[in-house]
């Protein structure tokens, strides 16, 4: 397979010690037997994600996206920019946006650039890894590496909010995408077309400061893949996968419920398809543990 | 002024202060009043103003309540109002806006604890150019005082055990952390996006 070359930006979320690490052990995982090479944007800063908004201004948001495209041209240039977590690769995008369509608002922020010895020439575009998946190799192309049959394992596809909306995957609907299910289906389990909830809003960074109406978003979101009779929930959002899985104890203790529901990375379940292992595959980094995915990692 | 002033003037005085100090304020007068926005936000029954409220209440000239209301601190940045819009409003974006702005005038709500969140997550990441999880759960936690954020530490110990044997917790980030190589180089840069924000608003000033 011939190799293909993207400027990675990973996010915070996915550094070594942090929320979604096991993620960035997944996608490490299938990248390599897919022969994407990924090179992380050398010093790549926060996006500022959409919560940062009452302490940084327009421009200052603006700018410290700019900034790692910025870095992108210059030291890998003529790649896309990459991101797998949804908030990184909405706030990269939309900077990009409204930088290439406006040229006044590209000189002010390259004024500001230039302060960092930067410049951005507005080149770089900016990708989710699910779309590099999806666009540039194919469902095709992704089955082929599949040793391990994840066969009978009912998968309920939560999509959620920033992943889907206000960009999505191109021709993909926001009400009800399919790509997810696509995605399950070529590792090989089975994709429960008719869970409910698969864009319904988490909390997102609310989950922290609104925890009781978050909790209510998540309890419907794991309570209709039980309903479907969900073998565990797949995401492509580290915050997604993380208020989802994580809070699940909390609605235990206050309401009284039982709810033990795996969620685990789309890159987690291919990559076991692949053959990893359970580690290789950043299975070991759960609270609630996928335990039919370990078993299907660890069978030889 | 009481709220319920109705003069045309004030109405448009306060419509022209958004649209000229809210990020995507002028799209407020676009607004056409179907409640599409209200109907398809994940808090929305917790909102005391919806965002067609808002919307409308910008144009009748309720400074005052617009800006000091929680209701905006409720965004999720969810976006399925703006996908939903049939005028395509960035809903979103004037939401964070007006927050954004009620903070920037003293006006928002000093508890709501989005706007803490919000304020400490900037600083957060743009202190060493990368997110602090460690710092940013506990400066959360203890926003309140030393009793509360005990309490609440505790109340999510759990959640914080299983967090750390997943590997995805770590305590040492108190101390030191990731960060960016141009830590100073990024706070320069925004130091200036500042400066020229300021000397664009001069310039447009009225």
């Amino acid at each position: 397979m011939a190799e293909k070359n993207y400027a990675f930006y990973p996010g915070c979320s996915s550094q070594k010690g942090a929320s979604a690490a096991n993620y960035l052990t997944s996608v490490n995982a299938v990248c390599n037997k897919l022969a994407l090479r990924l090179t992380a944007i050398p010093d790549w800063n926060c996006c500022g994600a959409s919560i940062s908004y009452a302490g940084g201004s327009e421009l200052s948001r603006q700018v410290l996206n700019a900034r790692n495209l910025a870095l992108a041209e210059k030291h890998l240039p003529g790649q896309d920019v990459v991101a797998t977590c949804a908030a990184c690769w909405l706030a990269a995008r939309e900077t990009r946006e409204q930088l290439v369509a406006s040229e006044p608002l590209r000189a002010d922020a390259n004024e500001a650039l230039e302060v960092a010895g930067l410049e951005y020439q507005g080149k770089a575009k900016v990708r989710h890894m699910v779309e590099v998946l999806i666009e540039d190799l194919g469902l095709e192309t992704l089955a082929k590496p599949v040793v391990k049959a994840l066969e009978g394992l009912k998968i309920a596809g939560y999509v959620g909010c920033q992943t889907n909306r206000p960009f999505g995957i191109a021709g993909e609907s926001f009400e009800n995408p399919q790509y997810l299910d696509r995605l399950i289906e070529a590792a090989g389990a089975t994709a429960l077309s008719d869970y409910d909830q698969k864009v319904t809003c988490c909390g997102g960074a609310l989950a922290f400061t609104e925890p009781e109406k978050s909790q209510a978003q998540i309890k419907m979101i794991v309570e209709s893949a039980y309903d479907q009779g969900a073998d565990m929930i797949v995401t492509p959002c580290p915050l997604c996968q993380a208020n989802v899985e994580v809070y699940q104890s909390q609605i235990n203790e206050k309401q009284g419920t039982k709810l033990n529901m795996p969620v685990v990375y789309y890159s987690e379940l291919l990559a076991t398809a692949y053959g990893a292992s359970a580690k290789e595959a950043g299975l070991d980094g759960h609270l609630i543990a996928p335990d039919k995915l370990i078993d299907a990692a660890e069978k030889r | 002024m009481s709220e319920a002033d109705h003069s045309s003037a004030y109405r448009r005085e306060f419509l022209a202060e958004v649209e000229r100090e809210v990020e995507g304020g002028t799209w407020v007068k676009m607004c056409m009043q179907c409640g599409v926005c209200a109907g398809s936000c994940p808090f929305g029954p917790h909102w005391e103003h919806s965002p067609q409220k808002i919307f409308m209440m910008i144009r009748a000239g309720q400074r005052e309540a617009v800006l000091r209301s929680e209701s905006m601190w409720l965004c999720t940045s969810c976006y399925n109002c703006v996908v939903r819009c049939p005028r395509q409003l960035p809903v979103t974006h004037i939401m964070h806006g007006l927050a954004s702005y009620a903070q920037k005038l003293g006006l928002a709500p000093k508890l709501q604890a989005t706007r803490d969140f919000s304020l400490q997550f900037w600083e957060n990441c743009t202190r060493t150019g990368r997110v602090n999880e460690m710092r940013l759960t506990l400066g959360l936690y203890f926003r309140e005082g030393l009793v509360a954020g005990f309490k609440q530490a505790w109340a999510m110990r759990t959640v914080a055990w299983g967090l750390l044997r997943a590997g995805r917790l770590n305590p040492a980030e108190l101390v030191g952390g990731h960060r960016c190589a141009d830590a100073n180089g990024i706070k320069a840069m925004l130091a200036k996006a500042r400066e020229i924000e300021a000397r664009r608003k001069a310039q447009h000033g009225h």
